[in-house]
């Protein structure tokens, strides 16, 4: 199975990215912003960073990148996508999901480890942990408050959407602790913390980001979400 | 040559941390005039002779789809001599 992993300018974690594809048993594809041409991957997650350095808004510009067009296309169609951090923002500002990353409530770049709650687990990108499991990755982000108005808070709450939460204190001002959410068919995830950098314990705080790519491996071979 | 200018607000029911931080900082330089602050952006974009109708239509769609997020934010705009 091959996983596209977009390079932006200015994004930083494309390596890693790549890296937890390999060590789920997945091809990892490098895609370029300026190639509109997704070379037959199979999924494609955009990775964290600060492309184009943030400006305007985050996400706002790469939103309009060439690569973005075949994958917003193909995301439509039911490929799984998966935007880490800035890769969320994108997504956000791409509209594939709902809400806004907004500024952290206290104005401070975070940078630890965090415990999230999985909370959905029909996800493509989530479907091989345990419902409810509490899992420990990376948090680094000046920008993670996850903002939408009542209406979509209620919907995301009543359809559950919402695909992982975090665990005590709310570290970034998000509403209802919300970490991650899907869209309505489940192929598309938005996660502000890192499973990339959470693959093995050498390298990271645990081995349990490993899961969100073998997630997505075992889908296909179960032939997709429902 | 007149300019088009575009400003860009967070919506009201939106938190806007930064601009807590700047009404914070008012007091401890002695203003205290300051019952709350929102921080903005401020597009001016430059146009040849006096802007069209046309062209303001453009700018709106462009603020609507790239200068602003409606997701998050409001935006206002006007020509300025």
């Amino acid at each position: 199975m091959k996983i596209g992993i977009v390079t932006f300018p200015g994004t930083l974690d494309d390596r890693d990215a790549a890296r937890a594809v390999r060590h789920a048993g997945g091809e990892s594809v490098a895609l370029w912003h300026n190639d509109a041409d997704l070379h037959g991957v199979d999924a494609v997650i955009l990775p964290g960073g600060f492309s184009y350095g943030d400006y305007l808004r985050c996400g706002a510009i790469s939103r309009f990148s060439p690569v973005m067009e075949p994958i917003i296309k193909a995301a439509q169609g039911g490929m799984p996508l998966l935007g880490i951090c800035n890769g969320f923002q994108v997504l956000a500002e791409a509209h594939l999901i709902p809400g806004a990353l907004t500024r952290n409530h206290e104005l401070h770049f975070l940078c630890r480890d965090q415990t999230i709650s999985i909370e959905n687990v029909n996800t493509a990108w989530t479907l091989s942990f345990p419902q409810g499991q509490e899992i420990v990755i990376p948090l680094k982000n000046g920008e993670g408050a996850y903002m939408c108005d009542d209406e979509t808070l209620a919907m995301l709450e009543g359809e559950g959407r919402i695909i992982a939460r975090y665990v005590g204190e709310n570290p970034n001002g998000s509403r209802n602790l919300i970490a991650g959410i899907t869209n309505e068919r489940g192929n598309i995830v938005g996660l502000m913390p890192h499973p990339e950098h959470a693959i093995d314990s050498l390298t990271g705080p645990s081995a349990d980001g490993l899961g969100f790519f073998t997630s997505v491996l075992k889908s296909f071979i179960s032939g997709g979400v429902k | 040559m007149a300019k088009i200018v575009v400003d860009v607000m967070l919506k009201p029911e939106i938190l806007d941390p930064q601009g807590k931080a700047v009404a914070a900082a008012l007091p401890r330089l002695g203003f205290t005039f300051a019952k709350d602050v929102r921080q903005g952006k401020r597009f001016e974009i430059e146009v040849d002779g006096e802007p069209t109708a046309a062209q303001l239509a453009d700018v709106e769609k462009a603020a609507e789809k790239l200068l602003s997020n409606p997701v998050i934010e409001n935006f206002t705009v006007r020509v300025e001599k």
